[in-house]
Parts: C-alpha cells; sequence; structure tokens
C-alpha cells in the first residue's frame, strides 16, 4: 500500500474512527486526511460504510470512538447546523431538496447564516433588511448562474429534471460558503457522459471556489480521472489508499470489487453486490 | 424590458381590506345587517388571527399542534384580567394586574437570559456525568452539582427581586401615565397594552412549553401540544382557586365589551402584516426549511431548534391576541369555550385555506364563520343543528376532491412572495455548466 497519503496540510483529519449500531461495526478504526485544496475519492462497494462516514463528520451520527479533527478543531458532539457553519457543507446521495420550494429559495435559505439582517428588521423591513435582502438574492442568483440554473430560478424545485436537481444541490451546498465541500454519489444515476461533464463542474467549481473537496463514489471509473488522493473502504474500513494509479493495482481493492478471480475489467463494470 | 410597469402588489391588497372594513362598518352603522351578524362578522376577524397564528406552526413550520386552543385561552383571560381591573379594581388597585403580569414575565425572560448567559446546558452536561461518577463510588463528582444548584438559586431569586422591584415602578409608572392622557385615550392604551400582555403570556408559555416538546416530531408533537391544552382547560375550571375574579367553572363575567369591528381589523391587519414580512424574509424561510426537510436545513447550517422555536411563540402570540379580541367582544368568559373540540376550529380553517397560505386562512376564517351561522338560517326551523352535519360533509368533501385546501400553499396580491429582480451584472463565470 503507497503511503502517498501523509500529507502535512490537511483540513481534515479523521482519526480511528468508529460506530458501532448495536453489535454491527458500520465505520471501524478509519483513518483519513484530506489535504488543503485537494480533491480526495472515498470509494468502496455498497454497503461499505461511506455514507456513515459522511453522516459522522457532519454530525448526523456520534461516532463510538475516535476524532474527527476539521482545520485542527474536534467536530465530534458540535450540532449539524454548526458543523456547516464552521465551513463543511454536503449533498446528498439521495437528492434532499427543499422540494416544495423554488429554485432560488433554495439557494436563499443556505445563505441564511450570512445573511446579515435580524428577524426585527425583517418584520419590521427596516433597517438592514432591504439591501440585505438585495444582495442575498444576488448571490443566491450569480451560484445559481455558476451552475447554469439561472434562467430555473422561479421554478419549484420538484419539477427540476434530475441533473439540474443534482447541481441545484451543488449550489446550495456552495451559498453556505464552505471551505471543505462532501459529495455524496453526486453521479448517481447518470450516464457516462453525463458523469464526465459533472466531474469536469466539480474540478471547476474547486478551484473557483478555492475548495477542499471529499468525494462518495460507488463506481470506481468515474473518480479514477478527477482524484487526486483516493481512499477505498469495504465493510467499514480503509482496505486501500494512493494515487488512483495504486489503488487500480491494488488486489484487495480488486477483489473487493470484482470477488477473487479476475480484475482485468476494473473500472468499467462495479456489481451492485 | 418593453412591459408596463405592473401596480405594486400591495395597492390592490390595501384597497380590498380597505373596502372591506369600510362596507361592513357602512353596514352594520345604518343598520342594514343585524347585530347579531355584526358579531358573527367580527368573530370571523378573530378567527382569522388565530388561524394565522396556527397556520404559522402548522402551516409553514410544519409541526402539528393541537394545542393553539390553550394559547387563545391565555390570552383571553390574560387581557380580560387586566381590563377587568381598570374598570372593576378587582384586585384593589387600577393596574396591579397588568403590573403584575408586566413585571412576571419580564422576571421570565430575564431568568432565561441568565441561564442563557450562564451555559447551563453544559452544566447540565457536567451534572448529569457527575452524577454518573456519584453512582459509581467514586469519592469526587457530586460536588459539581453544588455550584449548578447555587447558580440556579441565584438566577431565580435574581429574577424574583427583579420582578417584585419592576412591579412598583411599572405601577406608580402606569397610574401616572394612564392619570395624565385622561380617560378615553387612556383606555384604548390600556386595551392595547392588555391584548399584548395577553400575546406576550401565551408567547411566553409557548417558548417554555416548546423547549422539552418541540423535540418530538409530528404526531407525538400533536399528542403533547394536545395535552396541554387539556391541562390549560382543567387549569380554568379551577382558576377560581387561586384567582377569585376567575370565577372557574361559574364563567368571568363583565369583562368591559371594548372590541369594535376597527380594532379587529386593525389587529388582524397588524398580524398579517408582520407574519407576511416574517415568511418572506430569512427567518420565514428557514421555518419553512424546517417543514420541507428537517436534515437537509440542518445541513445548510439553520438551527431548526431555534426556528421552531420562533414558529411556536410567534403562532401563540397571534392567538393570544385573537383571545384578547375574543373575551372583550363577548363581555363574558366561560372554560367550555376553550375545550378541545373548539380548538379544532383554526385547524379545520388552516386545512380548508390551505396549509402555507396566508390568503386561503383569511378567506376559509370568514367563510368558515359565514357557513355555520348561514346554515343556521338557510336550514328550517328545527333543523339548525343539521349544520354540524353538513359542513363536516362539506369538509370531507374538499378533502377528498382537493387535499392541499382551496389555496393550497399558493398566495394572493401582496402575500405572495416579492418578485426577485433578475440580476443585472451576468458575471463571467456563468453557465459554463450549461451543458450537463
Amino acid at each position: 500500500m503507497a503511503e502517498s497519503a501523509t500529507i502535512a496540510e490537511s483540513i481534515l483529519d479523521i482519526r480511528d474512527l468508529t460506530i458501532l449500531f448495536g453489535g454491527l461495526r458500520a465505520v471501524g478504526d478509519f483513518t483519513m486526511s484530506v489535504p488543503f485544496g485537494g480533491l480526495y475519492g472515498l470509494i468502496g462497494p455498497n454497503g461499505a460504510g461511506k455514507t456513515t462516514v459522511f453522516n459522522l463528520i457532519t454530525g448526523v451520527y456520534h461516532p463510538t470512538a475516535g476524532d474527527i479533527l476539521y482545520q485542527g478543531t474536534s467536530l465530534v458532539g458540535v450540532p449539524t447546523h454548526r458543523i456547516t457553519q464552521r465551513g463543511v457543507a454536503r449533498t446528498f446521495q439521495n437528492i434532499r431538496l427543499f422540494q416544495n420550494l423554488t429554485v432560488l429559495d433554495n439557494v436563499r435559505i443556505a445563505l441564511n447564516t450570512s445573511a446579515g439582517y435580524g428577524l426585527l428588521e425583517g418584520v419590521s423591513r427596516l433597517g438592514r433588511f432591504g439591501r440585505a435582502e438585495r444582495h442575498l438574492t444576488e448571490r443566491a442568483q450569480e451560484l445559481l448562474g455558476v451552475l447554469g440554473l439561472e434562467n430555473r430560478q422561479l421554478e419549484t424545485a420538484r419539477n427540476l429534471p434530475y441533473g439540474e436537481q443534482r447541481r441545484l444541490e451543488i449550489a446550495r451546498a456552495l451559498a453556505t460558503e464552505p471551505q471543505l465541500l462532501l459529495l455524496d454519489e453526486p453521479a448517481a444515476g447518470m450516464n457516462p457522459t453525463e458523469s464526465e461533464s459533472l466531474m469536469e463542474l466539480i474540478q471547476f467549481v474547486r478551484e473557483s471556489f478555492h475548495l477542499s473537496i471529499l468525494l462518495i463514489e460507488h463506481q470506481m471509473r468515474v473518480v479514477m480521472g478527477i482524484c487526486e488522493w483516493i481512499t477505498v473502504m469495504d465493510f467499514g474500513q480503509v482496505i486501500a489508499r494512493g494515487t488512483a494509479r495504486d489503488i487500480q493495482n491494488d488486489q484487495r481493492v480488486i477483489e473487493a470489487y470484482l470477488g477473487k478471480r479476475s480484475g482485468k475489467e476494473l473500472g468499467v463494470y462495479a456489481p451492485s453486490s | 424590458m418593453g412591459k408596463a410597469r405592473r401596480l405594486p402588489t400591495w395597492v390592490p391588497t390595501g384597497v380590498v381590506a380597505i373596502a372591506l372594513f369600510v362596507a361592513v362598518q357602512y353596514l352594520a352603522q345604518s343598520g342594514q345587517i343585524s347585530t347579531y351578524w355584526y358579531r358573527v362578522v367580527q368573530l370571523a376577524g378573530v378567527m382569522a388571527v388565530s388561524a394565522l397564528g396556527l397556520n404559522l406552526i402548522y402551516g409553514f413550520n410544519g409541526q402539528f399542534s393541537l394545542g393553539h386552543i390553550g394559547f387563545y385561552a391565555i390570552g383571553a383571560y390574560g387581557s380580560a384580567l387586566i381590563t377587568k381591573d381598570y374598570v372593576s379594581q378587582w384586585s384593589g388597585g387600577q393596574y396591579l394586574a397588568l403590573s403584575w403580569m408586566m413585571a412576571a414575565q419580564s422576571g421570565v425572560l430575564l431568568l432565561l437570559l441568565i441561564t442563557r448567559v450562564a451555559r447551563f446546558a453544559s452544566w447540565q452536561r457536567r451534572a448529569r456525568e457527575a452524577l454518573d461518577e456519584f453512582l459509581r463510588p467514586s469519592e469526587s463528582g457530586i460536588l459539581v452539582l453544588v455550584p449548578m444548584v447555587l447558580a440556579l438559586a441565584v438566577a431565580v431569586a435574581a429574577a424574583v427581586l427583579a420582578t417584585m422591584l419592576l412591579q412598583r415602578g411599572l405601577d406608580a409608572g402606569l397610574t401616572a401615565l394612564l392619570g395624565v392622557i385622561g380617560e378615553r385615550a387612556g383606555q384604548n392604551v390600556l386595551f392595547v397594552l392588555a391584548l399584548l400582555n395577553g400575546g406576550t403570556m401565551a408567547a411566553l408559555v409557548a417558548y417554555l412549553v416548546g423547549l422539552p416538546l418541540l423535540r418530538l416530531t409530528s404526531d407525538y408533537f400533536g399528542i403533547a401540544t394536545l395535552g396541554f391544552a387539556i391541562m390549560i382547560y382543567t387549569a380554568l375550571q379551577n382558576s377560581d382557586m387561586v384567582i377569585p375574579v376567575m370565577k372557574g367553572a361559574r364563567g368571568m363575567v363583565a369583562i368591559p365589551q371594548w372590541t369594535t369591528w376597527g380594532w379587529v381589523v386593525g389587529v388582524l391587519a397588524v398580524v398579517a402584516v408582520v407574519m407576511r414580512n416574517l415568511v418572506h424574509s430569512t427567518t420565514g424561510r428557514a421555518i419553512v426549511s424546517v417543514r420541507e426537510d428537517e436534515i437537509a436545513a440542518k445541513a445548510m447550517g439553520i438551527d431548526i431548534a431555534q426556528y421552531k422555536a420562533t414558529a411556536f411563540a410567534f403562532g401563540a402570540f397571534f392567538a393570544g391576541l385573537a383571545g384578547g379580541l375574543y373575551a372583550h367582544l363577548m363581555s363574558f368568559l366561560h372554560p367550555s369555550t376553550f375545550n378541545v373540540v373548539k380548538g379544532f376550529d383554526p385547524l379545520i380553517i388552516i386545512v380548508f385555506g390551505g396549509l402555507g397560505s396566508m390568503t386561503g386562512t383569511l378567506v376559509a376564517s370568514a367563510g368558515f364563520a359565514m357557513l355555520i351561522e348561514g346554515l343556521r338560517v338557510l336550514l328550517p326551523q328545527g333543523f339548525e343543528d343539521w349544520r354540524f352535519v353538513l359542513y363536516p360533509l362539506m369538509l370531507l368533501v374538499v378533502m377528498l376532491l382537493r387535499q392541499q385546501g382551496l389555496l393550497g400553499t399558493k398566495e394572493w396580491g401582496w402575500f405572495a412572495a416579492p418578485r426577485p429582480r433578475p440580476r443585472e451584472k451576468p458575471s463571467p463565470e456563468t453557465a459554463v455548466a450549461e451543458e450537463i
């Protein structure tokens, strides 16, 4: 196993993370470091515990043991909304938009914490309200523009086609002004061309917003092209880590994905166990 | 653009509101509608205030509350105690009830503030850990509880002391102020203060009750708030044991009849404006996001506990205002007015009008009052009670044909979200992702 993932400057440091659900060890002794500005992939077969790791980072679950350090401070025990306010944003595997609201409002809600006016100003429409609200709306429109959704802003979120819903989720996550973006299978349900252009978009977003990105993906091929480092997990544990090339030749990864017999078609077809 | 500038939305909405107000006022004064129907119209307005509050809690925030009638009752009795004091000095002074109520609320707020500042939450955790230690044989542990109990005692003492001091000052101040401005103006000021106090009492109780209850979700919250409403009902039936003038199950009488159509419309207008502005602000959008998806809301940095409490307190505040108007419209209060079955009226109104639609609530409130009373007139003699068969039937039909209610979440005129202006200068980054 190539230890190229020993990076000094890391935005996220996960150490010996463990969570038990009853007797099930969903994640066990999980260790990982995401470097500043990196695009880091977390892959593994279905049920490997990838989303559980995300839920642990964002405070949805509390770990049984281990620590999660974000820019040097622990995130364990911090409520989800505070973690977001500290600069960790996420998207969801099964899209979780505010379905009945407009596209614009979906993004404006995510901009809430940086709105700059309070309850009383909102109710009375005095003080900073007018200016702040206009600024907020413009910022939301700008973000929608970046993701190519600006002409959809008054549409109800549930009426968007699938690919646009995925992009809206990313726009919404960006609105919280993150430094670390967690993407949970953004390419799920997309065909190869679609997921390829999505990966281009992710690259673009990382550069223009100066983000570090942690990307969960089920299909290996999708991340091979863009992730600088990859951690592979299976049954809640790290089975390999390294660059895309290291991973592709790792015997344990091949076994995890394809069983023990063949490794030739790795990256082309990933059976859903 | 090329298009003609559209009328600002507040113009047609304002015109309709003023027209309704003037029409009813004219019809009543010229004797074209009976005092009975005049009262029905006023009751419809009172209903609308209360129903708007429930719509904020259930329709916008998604918290299924069956306790709304309890807040309505708190507002009704709270404000009635104040105005009755003014006309009959049941407490031994004109403003004692008012000054005590204001002081007590300030005291509770102070206590909340102190506990907030003192970070009792983390203390609680430490205390729990200490207790665990204590139960497992170990010499330290329980000592951690001592500073917490001491701090709590000091906080309560400070709040009580502040309440007593404030009450004296308030009583003297109110006597002086209301004595100076004269009988007529004094009465109006007192009425406003009474209504506001009824509302803030309800809001404060809602906040305190909400602290434990708002952790529950959907149905469980509904059942718990139902329990709250029953508690209030029982307390009112036995209220004469604490405050004799409330008369418990015999009903509180001789409350000054100060509510007029003007007051009803005035309060309704203020409530509608406040609610509309609230809904179309960051706070309102956060409140709605909690209804839509709590997990996603949290992930967007929304403190959902805070916004649930805000919506609950605002909704209860509106219910309290409505209760105050009701008390001074009827001049008589009886616990049976606030029983749980009556509590379903605002629920029916908001579901009928559309959960999450202010316009729908306003229309449905008027419709509901007119329907109940109108059927009384339309049905032949001896069949009046059939209206409680007919209107539930209409509800059944509406629910079968149109579950989202009359308006769903749609709004009309000024109540609708302001249309965002399109951005002037698109940034160079725009639309790179168009191809996906």
